[in-house]
C-alpha cells in the first residue's frame, strides 16, 4: 500500500520463526556498534597480537625467512607450545575484558532507563531470549577476538608442522576453545548483570574492572593478613587461570597459567573450588539479571 | 458472541497485597474501556494479560488463548502502547518501529514497509528519521501507537494514550483510535482515568475499584436508553393535565418540584409531540434536557458503592 493512503490495515503476510526473531536483537546491536569508530579501531587493533603470532609461526617454519633475518637460532628461542597458545589466549582475553567493559554497559541499561523492556516483552519474545540476544552480541565479538584467532594459529601451525603434530597437540585446540568460552561466558554475564543494575554506562564499565582488579587486590590482602590462600577465591583471573591450566594440560601441569591469568605460586586452591567459585559468580549474575529483566518493575 | 477478554477468577498478589481480587468478566465489545481511580488495578490487569505478572489464582483468556499456558500465543495477538515513555535509545523513529515489528515476527522487508506506513498513519511521516529520544511528548505518544499497530495485532492495549497531550494532540489521538476501531479489524482495550476518552472511543466499560470489578456496562445500550430519557421544566396552570396527556401516550413520568418533570419516551414517540401537547394544555416547556454524562453517573455510583461493587 502506498504511504499516502494514510489508513490502518491489518497485516496478513508471513511471519518469521522464533529462531529468526532471536537473531533480531544481535543484528540491530551489531549494526549499532559498527557505527562507533573507536570500537571499530579497537576491534581491528585487537588482531595485531594474533597476526604477530601467525608471523612467528610462519617464520619458525621458513628457513629462508630466518636466513633473511639472520636469526638462524630463533627456532630454539621461541617454541610453539602450550605457553605460546595460552599467552595468545591470555592477551586476547584481556582485550576482550576491555571490549566487554566498553560494549556491555550499553546493552541493557538504556532499555531499562527508557522503559523499552515492556515493549520487547509484550511481543512473542521471552526474557531468556532477550538476555541470550544481548549476550550473543558480546559472544560474537569476543569469540572473534579469542578462540577464533587461537584456532586459526593452531591450524596454521598444524598445516606447517604436519598432521602428526596436530594429533599430538589436539588438547591445545580444545583448550583454546573451551577456555575462551568460559571467559566469554563470565564476561558476558557480568557485563549484562552490571548493565542491568547500573544505569550510568561509565560507572558500569568501571565496575567491570573493579570486579576483576579490586576484588583481586582484596583477595591478596586477605591472603596476606590471614596467611591463607582462600583469598584467591576473590581473584577471578586466578580462578580462570587455574581452570585454563587444567583445560590445556590436564593433570600434567607444566605451566602456572597464561599472561594476566597466572596462578601465584603457593596460593593455588583446589581446582574444584575454582570451578565452584566461577559457577557461583555466574549464578549471581543470572540472579541479578532475573531480578531486573522484567516487563514492569513491581513495587511490593 | 465469543468474548475477546475473559477474566476467570483472576487474582494477582504482590507479596501479601492482593491487587486484583478474583475478577470475573467477559468482555465482548469491539472497544472496551478500563476505568478506575489511581491504584484501582487497571495497569496491573493489562500487565497481567501481557504476562508480566503471574496470576496467583484464576486465569484469563484472550481470544480463546489462556494467559497462563499460551502466553506466547497471546502476545503474538496483542499490540501494546504503554503508559510511560518507552523507546529504544539512539534509534530513529522508523528504525525503532521496524525493530518492534521484526520482534513481533514480521520479516525485515515487511517490517520496514509497515514501519513507514505506521509513521505516516500516526502523522509523524516527516520526522520518522529523527531519533525518538528527541521527540516531543505528543510525538512520543504517536510513535508508541505506531509501534503498537505496525505488526497488525488483533487486540490493541492502550494504556492512558492521551496522557500529557495538549487539546489538539488529544483530539488527533482520539480520532486515530476511533478510526482504528471503526475499521473493525481489531479489538481495543483502552485504560484511562479520563471519562471523556473512554466515552469517545469505547462501547463497553469495565470499572475497577480497589481491585474489584465495580461496574461493567454496555455504553451503546446506555446511550440508546439515554436518548429516551428527558428532563423538562414547565410553567402553566395545567401541569397535571399535561402529565396525564403524555402518560396516555406511553411515557413514564416523575414530577418534581417547581414544574420539573423527568420522563422516559416510549419507542416511536418524537419530542415534537410533547411540544404539541404542551401547547394544547397551555403549558410552556421552558427547558428540555436529554440525559447526558451517563458514564460519569455510572462511574460515580461505582465509586460510592461500598466494597467496590455496585
Amino acid at each position: 500500500m502506498a504511504v499516502y493512503k494514510k489508513t490502518y490495515r491489518p497485516y496478513e503476510g508471513e511471519l518469521t520463526s522464533s529462531w529468526l526473531r532471536f537473531l533480531v536483537i544481535p543484528r540491530y546491536a551489531l549494526a549499532d556498534l559498527r557505527s562507533s569508530r573507536f570500537l571499530s579501531l579497537f576491534f581491528i587493533g585487537s588482531f595485531i597480537y594474533p597476526l604477530i603470532c601467525a608471523l612467528i609461526i610462519y617464520v619458525q617454519h621458513n628457513a629462508s625467512a630466518l636466513g633473511l633475518l639472520g636469526v638462524q637460532g630463533a627456532r630454539s628461542l621461541i617454541s610453539i607450545n602450550v605457553t605460546f597458545f595460552m599467552n595468545l589466549l591470555g592477551w586476547q582475553s584481556m582485550l576482550a575484558l576491555f571490549l566487554a567493559a566498553f560494549v556491555g554497559p550499553g546493552q541493557i541499561s538504556p532499555d531499562l532507563a527508557n522503559n523499552a523492556l515492556s515493549l520487547y516483552l509484550a511481543r512473542p519474545f521471552s526474557r531468556v531470549e532477550y538476555v541470550l540476544g544481548k549476550m550473543s552480541v558480546l559472544a560474537v565479538l569476543m569469540s572473534l577476538m579469542t578462540w577464533v584467532p587461537g584456532l586459526l594459529c593452531f591450524g596454521l601451525q598444524g598445516y606447517l608442522e604436519g598432521w602428526q603434530w596436530m594429533r599430538d597437540n589436539a588438547r591445545l585446540a580444545s583448550g583454546t576453545f573451551f577456555s575462551a568460552w568460559i571467559w566469554i561466558l563470565i564476561l558476558a554475564l557480568l557485563a549484562l548483570a552490571l548493565s542491568a543494575w547500573v544505569k550510568w554506562k561509565p560507572a558500569a564499565g568501571g565496575l567491570m574492572f573493579g570486579v576483576f582488579f579490586v576484588a583481586a587486590a582484596f583477595g591478596a590482602v586477605i591472603n596476606g593478613v590471614q596467611r591463607t590462600k582462600w583469598g584467591s577465591l576473590f581473584n577471578i583471573s586466578h580462578l580462570v587461570g587455574s581452570v585454563w591450566v587444567q583445560l590445556f594440560e590436564g593433570s600434567k601441569k607444566t605451566t602456572n597459567g597464561a599472561v594476566f591469568f597466572r596462578v601465584t605460586a603457593g596460593e593455588g586452591i583446589p581446582l574444584w573450588c575454582c570451578w565452584m567459585a566461577l559457577g557461583v559468580l555466574c549464578l549471581i549474575c543470572l540472579y541479578m539479571l532475573a531480578r531486573k529483566i522484567r516487563g514492569v518493575e513491581v513495587v511490593r | 458472541m465469543d468474548p475477546v477478554i475473559e477474566l476467570d477468577g483472576l487474582e494477582v498478589r504482590f507479596g501479601n497485597r492482593v491487587i486484583l481480587k478474583r475478577l470475573n468478566a467477559a468482555l465482548t465489545g469491539r472497544s472496551v474501556g478500563l476505568l478506575g481511580p489511581n491504584g484501582a488495578g487497571k495497569s496491573t490487569l493489562i500487565n497481567t494479560l501481557l504476562g508480566f505478572h503471574k496470576p496467583s489464582a484464576g486465569t484469563a483468556r484472550i481470544l480463546g488463548h489462556d494467559i497462563r499456558t499460551q502466553a506466547r500465543a497471546v502476545r503474538s495477538l496483542i499490540g501494546y502502547m504503554p503508559e510511560n515513555d518507552s523507546f529504544v535509545a539512539g534509534m530513529s523513529g522508523v528504525h525503532f518501529v521496524r525493530l518492534m515489528a521484526e520482534l513481533a515476527g514480521l520479516p525485515a522487508a515487511h517490517a520496514l514497509e509497515r514501519a513507514h506506513e505506521a509513521f505516516f498513519y500516526v502523522g509523524l511521516g516527516e520526522v520518522r528519521y529523527r531519533a525518538v529520544g528527541t521527540y516531543s511528548l505528543g510525538m512520543k505518544q504517536a510513535a508508541k501507537l505506531a509501534q503498537a499497530i505496525a505488526h497488525g495485532p488483533k487486540l490493541l492495549f492502550l494504556d492512558e494514550p492521551t496522557n500529557g497531550l495538549d487539546p489538539p494532540a488529544r483530539a488527533r489521538m482520539i480520532q486515530l483510535i476511533q478510526e482504528i476501531r471503526d475499521r473493525g479489524d481489531l479489538h481495543l482495550l483502552l485504560s484511562s482515568h479520563l471519562l471523556r476518552d473512554v466515552e469517545d472511543c469505547c462501547d463497553q466499560v469495565l470499572i475497577l475499584k480497589d481491585g474489584n470489578v465495580a461496574a461493567f456496562c454496555n455504553l451503546e445500550e446506555e446511550r440508546r436508553a439515554n436518548r429516551r430519557f428527558l428532563e423538562l421544566e414547565t410553567r402553566g396552570e395545567n401541569n397535571g393535565d399535561f402529565l396525564e396527556a403524555v402518560e396516555k401516550l406511553g411515557c413514564e413520568t416523575a414530577p418534581g418540584a417547581q414544574g420539573r418533570v423527568k420522563l422516559v419516551l416510549p419507542d416511536g414517540l418524537e419530542v415534537r409531540r410533547l411540544y404539541e401537547i404542551a401547547a394544547d394544555q397551555n403549558v410552556q416547556i421552558r427547558r428540555l434536557n436529554r440525559k447526558r454524562d451517563s458514564l460519569e453517573d455510572i462511574f460515580l455510583k461505582a465509586m460510592e458503592a461500598p466494597n467496590g461493587r455496585l
